[in-house]
């Protein structure tokens, strides 16, 4: 487990301390200091709004590279199915999945197909849950980071499901062992993600030790390539790709495919703050279950997509018109591998909250008194030319040594006027006893 | 010396667009201190429903925190109707919520009960034509 692993990282050389990542960032977790933004990795939630806004793209995703796959003597592209929304061509998935093995891959393996044995699992999961409890989808792995840094009371509500990724990623390694005689370790399974979240899932997948995923790529980063593969190749022999998982990048993709009724489908990480504190306030006691997507038009919407997002969310809309209505998986069996545990995770997922202002309590209180006087002295207007994104977090970098007061430009200037004005005092009152006995 | 740090919060009636902020906050900075994750619960729901209860019953109220090294003190006063039968008030299920309030999912009559389940210590006290308050206390360890 890396557990400090970030998927972002701000690249110093490119970073000209322009500041739209500290503004935009919903957790408070980039500072600038020196024109350079910095990133405070316990507070950071990976959800790649920083990658969106840089100017001159500093923010760098942490996705794999393809010579990270060179070890493996078999690869496997498992594509989000994100990726079939991003074409205005009429290209299938199957054929999608196809042209993988044009640029350099062995095979590809649809995922949305397990979405739908996860969706199977979450309802039987649900109607077998006898507690009067609100689960939450633990699919997005930013989420689950603000649930572990902020809502420690809520962990106990993420279901414990794995996620159609895992699913798929254990599917495809497990099938192509047999076919090919190869071990696991010669296989390499690639995820292609639509978000660089994804990789945390990879490198610290919750509940679990290890994940089957051995890498991601980007579809902003395959996308040309498999474009002009997708151009050059003929879609006959492409195998069907159908089922309800193929609406699970869009909003309610994965509470429509529940037969329960009270559940709720939330986008935005804003949002999912707003609703992870009623929930914390002991407020939706009737919902069972809750969707919930960092982006704010749910995966559709990842950071690394190359389709605007509503292009894409109505592509799935077809794609599901088209497709969703066929079952690609047998209940019956489903079930069955529930009972066998094929889903569920036993293990817990650790709380890492963010560190208070002092670990002794008395310390505490006093810094926090400290903060309010510090904050009351400032002028709120959140500008950020401190390096600090708003005032009250300035207040808390203050009293935790990692900023001063005269980093603020207004604290700085009326000091600089006292100081002028008590200047002009000593100067005035000394002038006279000076120039009493010299005449210019 | 035993260090305090306290908190004044205002609370208006009928401002449903705000509701809930004020425990947010409370959480907040109750996080920022490190106090353990099921002590913010316990404070979170009392504070919550406190709260609404202003919100939906009274005037005006505030909302004020005393934290020191042992202790969460939560004083609540409104001005308000006042509280006729507290006894009543305190049963599970008692609720004069309008049928408005039940349509936004308040009123089940379990905000008084669920705030004392989740206080050390609680007190309310109440005057008909003056208004309510309440006491909750508790313990961080
Ligand atoms: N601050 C207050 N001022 C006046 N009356 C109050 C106040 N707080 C509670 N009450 C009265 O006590 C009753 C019970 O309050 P309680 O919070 O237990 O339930 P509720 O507010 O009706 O429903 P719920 O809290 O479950 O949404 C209320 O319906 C109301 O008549
Ligand atoms: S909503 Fe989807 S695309 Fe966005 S961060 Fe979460 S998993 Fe990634
Ligand atoms: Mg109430």
């Amino acid at each position: 487990m890396q557990n400090d692993f970030r998927s972002i990282k701000i690249d110093r050389e490119k970073c000209q301390g322009r500041m739209a990542c500290m503004r935009i960032c919903p957790t408070q977790a980039i500072r600038v200091r020196n024109r350079k933004a910095t990133l405070l990795n316990d507070r950071c939630i990976d959800c790649g709004m920083c990658v969106r806004v840089c100017p001159n793209n500093a923010v760098v995703p942490q996705t794999s590279s393809f010579s990270d796959f060179t070890r493996f003597k078999y690869t496997i592209a498992l594509p989000s199915p994100v990726l079939y929304s991003q074409f205005r061509g009429e290209f299938t998935p199957g054929a999608i999945l196809n042209a993988f093995k044009k640029i350099g891959f062995d095979d590809a393996y649809d995922v949305a197909c397990a979405s739908e044995a996860v969706s199977i699992a979450i309802q039987e999961f649900l109607d077998n849950s006898t507690l009067n409890q609100t689960y939450i989808s633990p699919f997005c792995p930013v989420i689950v980071r603000l649930i572990q840094i902020r809502y420690p009371n809520l962990l106990e509500n993420l279901i414990p499901i794995d996620s159609p990724m895992e699913i798929a990623a254990r599917e495809a390694k497990n099938l192509k062992m047999k076919e090919t005689g190869l071990n696991a370790k010669e296989i390499g399974v690639i995820y292609i993600t639509p978000c660089p979240a994804k990789m945390i899932a990879i490198k610290n997948p919750p509940r679990k030790k290890y994940s089957f995923v051995d890498g991601a790529i980007s579809i902003a980063q395959i996308y040309p390539n498999l474009l002009q593969a997708l151009n050059q190749q003929d879609t006959v022999g492409a195998k069907e790709v159908k089922g309800i998982g193929l609406g699970w990048p869009i909003l309610g993709g994965q509470v429509s495919t529940l037969r329960a009724h009270d559940t709720i489908a939330i986008a935005g990480i804003m949002e999912v703050i707003r609703i992870f504190e009623d929930l914390e306030n002991g407020k939706l006691k009737n919902i069972k279950y809750i969707e919930c997507h960092s982006c704010s038009t749910a995966c559709v919407g990842g950071s690394l997509n190359v389709e605007n997002p509503y292009m894409s969310r109505n592509r799935v809309i077809k794609l599901l018109e088209k497709y969703g209505n066929t079952p690609c998986q047998d209940r019956d069996y489903v079930k069955n591998l529930i009972q066998k545990n094929f889903f569920s995770l036993p293990g817990k997922i650790d709380a890492t909250p963010i560190a208070p202002i002092d670990s002794d309590i008395s310390q505490a209180l006093k810094k926090m008194q400290e903060k309010v006087t510090i904050y009351e002295k400032l002028p709120k207007i959140d500008c950020g030319a401190c390096g600090s994104p708003d005032c009250n977090t300035f207040a808390e970098d203050i009293i935790t040594n990692n900023a001063e007061i005269e980093d603020c430009i207004f604290v700085a200037m009326k000091k600089f006027e006292n100081l002028s004005v008590e200047l002009i005092d000593i100067v005035k009152k000394h002038s006279n006893k000076i120039y009493r006995n010299i005449n210019i | 010396m035993n260090e305090v740090f306290s908190q004044t919060y205002e609370i208006r009636g009928n401002d449903f667009q705000n509701a809930g902020k004020v425990s947010t906050d409370i959480k907040t900075l109750l996080k920022q201190l490190g106090i353990r994750p099921e002590i913010i619960r316990k404070v979170a729901i009392a504070c919550y429903e406190a709260e609404m209860n202003i919100v939906m019953y009274a005037k005006i109220g505030t909302m004020r925190m005393d934290i020191d090294t042992e202790k969460i003190k939560i004083t609540v006063s409104d001005q308000g109707p006042g509280i006729a039968d507290i006894e009543l008030a305190m049963t599970e299920g008692y609720s004069t919520a309008t049928q408005e309030m039940r349509e936004m999912g308040f009123g089940a009559g379990m905000g008084l009960p669920n705030i004392k389940k989740n206080s050390d210590e609680f007190k309310i006290e109440s005057t008909l034509g003056i208004g309510t308050k309440l006491e909750i206390t508790i313990f961080i360890n």
